[in-house]
């Protein structure tokens, strides 16, 4: 979806080719989600059939052949600006679904889990913090739109593993918390039983059905 | 290979005995080399403050030792621990720890001043620590009309005034808002670049970030590290834009 818009979004500025819109994509999200060239031709022949983009009749002195908007991807590129992205579905995301396992599975160590991805997360927020030094120091220094795009890109995934580790911080002691409170004796009524806890005795089938109904979104 | 500013070995730290003992490190190793920085991660209570009081002398180890440029602080008095600290460590805390009486530049002087230096000589060193950090011009300010921002820098210059490589800093921009924070990180950072020693303790992941290695400790002990960053390779391809 975001390439797709994201191709629209260039067109609307100028007519352009295929790997001129690649390039323009990549240079102007700092080349943080690269595509290939297969892609961005599949995406415009789906773009073409939809109506939103027309070929020119004849391809350029290098036989490059420059697509074009028409109205209706103007209208598309104009809803996409003015309507917000929806963050309503929960996304499928592979650490959370790891957790949750981890916490209901027996034999499973959930801290070296969390210490594993803390560490390897730490990791990439150093790195991401050094690329976005440089970054800065650059465009201190040349004060270029396109570099300040970048910047914001670099900045985005920051906060995201910034709060991807915070996030384990509190699985952390949200599991040091249920390790210390004192056991509550096994139910027969499952529905009585604590969702959520990491406890073996409370991991029986029908107490996970709270949980489940919490995370309906993430079905999609 | 270069060697070791600091070099912890096999530390274990216990406050109290028997029963009700507490273990604050257990069997902590760990080495920073001129030009690193490194940050020490952990929950409260993991033993990070410790960690920080025996690496700079300020306590003293059960077991193991520490090395600060090669010379074990075992073996030191207290009278060699306190030139040591005047001479070749510093410190930098969350609250800045400057002294409200003296200018910047006095408050940056007075560990040479302490340790026998000509007050001259002292302001000259002070000086020249203030200008790295970026505050020669306020050397004669005073720390009430300073910004939070402009007096922890002022702290880092005092923690690396004249020959001192090694600073440890504790929770450094606590009290600072996130973009003064990492100003203050970012002028650290630039002193460990220019050959320095940095032992960083904090339980922010974004400022942790600033630190070639991360260090996490937990209940007293290592229990994982990042280890130092290769090339930035492939990390974003835009790495080279």
């Amino acid at each position: 979806m975001s390439v797709k818009l994201g191709m629209l979004a260039l067109l609307a500025e100028e007519p352009m080719y295929g790997a001129q819109l690649r390039s323009e994509f990549e240079g102007r999200t700092g080349g943080t989600w690269p595509l290939n060239v297969g892609q961005v031709y599949t995406t415009l022949a789906r773009l073409e059939r939809d109506g939103m983009v027309v070929q020119d009749a004849e391809p350029d002195e290098e036989g490059r052949i420059r697509y074009q908007l028409t109205d209706l991807g103007r209208t598309e590129v104009m809803a996409w600006w003015e309507t917000p992205v929806r963050r309503e579905e929960t996304p499928r995301d592979e650490l959370v679904i790891k957790l949750a396992l981890a916490v209901t599975t027996p034999g499973v160590d959930v801290r070296t889990v969390v210490q594993t991805q803390r560490t390897a997360t730490i990791r990439h927020l150093r790195d991401l913090t050094r690329v976005k030094t440089q970054a800065s120091d650059r465009h201190t220094s040349e004060g270029e739109q396109r570099d300040l795009a970048w910047l914001l890109v670099v900045e985005n995934l920051i906060f995201a593993a910034e709060s991807e580790v915070r996030w384990l911080d509190h699985v952390e002691s949200s599991l040091a918390r249920a390790a210390a409170m004192p056991r509550r004796p096994a139910l027969t009524d499952g529905a009585s039983t604590r969702p959520g806890t990491n406890q073996p005795s409370t991991n029986q089938p029908g107490t996970t059905d709270s949980s489940s109904t919490d995370l309906q979104g993430a079905k999609k | 290979m270069t060697e070791s500013i600091l070099r912890l070995v096999d530390v274990t730290r216990t406050h109290g005995t028997g029963e009700t003992a507490v273990h604050a490190l257990r069997g902590v190793s760990l080495e920073v080399r001129p030009g690193e920085l490194v940050a020490v991660m952990g929950p409260s209570g993991s033993g990070k403050s410790t960690l920080l009081n025996v690496a700079g002398g300020l306590d003293k180890v059960t077991s193991g030792e520490v090395l600060i440029e090669g010379e074990p602080l075992s073996t030191m008095s207290a009278l060699q621990l306190a030139a040591l600290r005047r001479r070749r460590v510093g410190f930098v805390f969350q609250d800045f720890n400057l002294i409200p009486s003296l200018t910047a530049g006095e408050n940056v002087a007075l560990p040479l001043e302490l340790d026998g230096l000509s007050p001259r000589k002292a302001r000259h060193f002070a000086s020249d620590a203030l200008d790295l950090v970026g505050l020669r011009e306020l050397i004669d300010r005073f720390p009430d009309k300073m910004s939070g921002g402009q007096q922890q820098r002022v702290a880092i210059a005092r923690a690396l005034v004249g020959d001192r490589r090694l600073v440890m800093a504790d929770e450094p921009t606590g009290a600072l808002d996130s973009h003064t924070g990492e100003g203050v990180l970012r002028v650290l950072r630039e002193r460990c670049d220019s050959g320095a020693a940095g032992l960083l303790v904090t339980h922010e992941a974004r400022h942790a970030a600033w630190a070639d290695r991360v260090v996490f400790l937990r209940d007293g002990v290592v229990v994982d590290t990042t280890g130092s960053p290769d090339e930035i390779h492939d990390l974003l391809a835009g790495a080279g834009h």
